[in-house]
């Protein structure tokens, strides 16, 4: 008989704080989440997926949030990225999930943003992938990269 | 090939200048940032006539050789200033995207 499992170690907490509109500083939590991760010796894959799904989160908290903020949790089996923010809420999370659907502003668009490509994106570079959201409140989305799991 | 050798063969001109012994893989053009996010590979070089800051998080994130501004389009000071600090390679270029294109990719596959 063994005993109940222990949960796997933590190894990495950090929490980032992101403003909405702030397009001046968006970009630089997926940076530090970016530079913690090569830090504690992880692959070039796991850097790449975990930058690329945050980079996405952080910039849809920032383009059409009230913004929130962004939790990194790296624990011995996987890394976690939570986006938790303050609404305004997405009314249908299957389409604002479809590839080309966007309800980005056209200044938005003009600088490269609204492809309709971020959740796709967040999603082909996460193991484990789960949004909630109700309107009024807000949107929370857990991303988990499993470590030492086959990607294609 | 060597990043260096790509630059003056195609007469950029460099902004910000990090490593210039850099392996030049390929390249990928596009104004899309998710685009760029989903599809370019590390040590691709991205062409582009976005300007702005994020430019640079997408090229460092991405692990890109460098960005080329097409057309002329300038990236304004604080731009080459971030991409300096995070060690970006930032380029511009005078022609079109589509000329810079096809220049750099007979480079590459001559």
């Amino acid at each position: 008989m063994t005993g109940p499992q222990a949960p796997p170690a933590l190894r990495l907490k950090r929490i980032y704080e992101v403003a909405p509109r702030d397009l001046e500083r968006a970009g630089t939590v997926s940076t530090e989440v970016r530079r913690e991760l090569l830090a504690l010796g992880m692959s070039p894959e796991v850097v790449r997926r975990a930058s690329v799904v945050c980079f996405e989160g952080e910039m849809n908290m920032v383009l059409y949030s009230e913004g929130g903020r962004i939790i990194l949790l790296v624990k011995e089996d996987r890394v976690e990225l939570l986006f938790s923010d303050r609404g305004p809420g997405i009314a249908d999370v299957n389409l604002a999930s479809q590839p080309g659907y966007s309800t980005a502003p056209d200044w938005a668009r003009e600088l490269g943003f609204g492809a309709g490509l971020g959740i796709t994106n967040m999603e082909e570079n996460s193991d484990l992938f789960k949004i909630r959201s109700r309107v009024g409140k807000g949107t929370v989305v857990r991303a988990t990269i499993l470590l030492g799991v086959p990607f294609f | 090939m060597e990043l260096g050798r790509v630059v003056s063969e195609l007469g950029l001109e460099p902004l910000a200048t990090g490593d210039l012994t850099r392996d030049v893989q390929g390249g990928y053009a596009c104004d899309l940032l998710s685009d760029v996010l989903a599809h370019a590979e590390a040590g691709d070089l991205w062409i582009t006539h976005q300007r702005h800051l994020n430019v640079v998080a997408v090229a460092k994130l991405r692990d890109l050789a460098g960005v080329i501004f097409a057309r002329g389009n300038r990236p304004s000071p604080d731009v080459v200033a971030r991409a300096a600090q995070e060690g970006v390679n930032l380029f511009l270029s005078s022609e079109p995207a589509f000329e810079v294109a096809g220049r750099l990719h007979r480079l590459l596959h001559p």
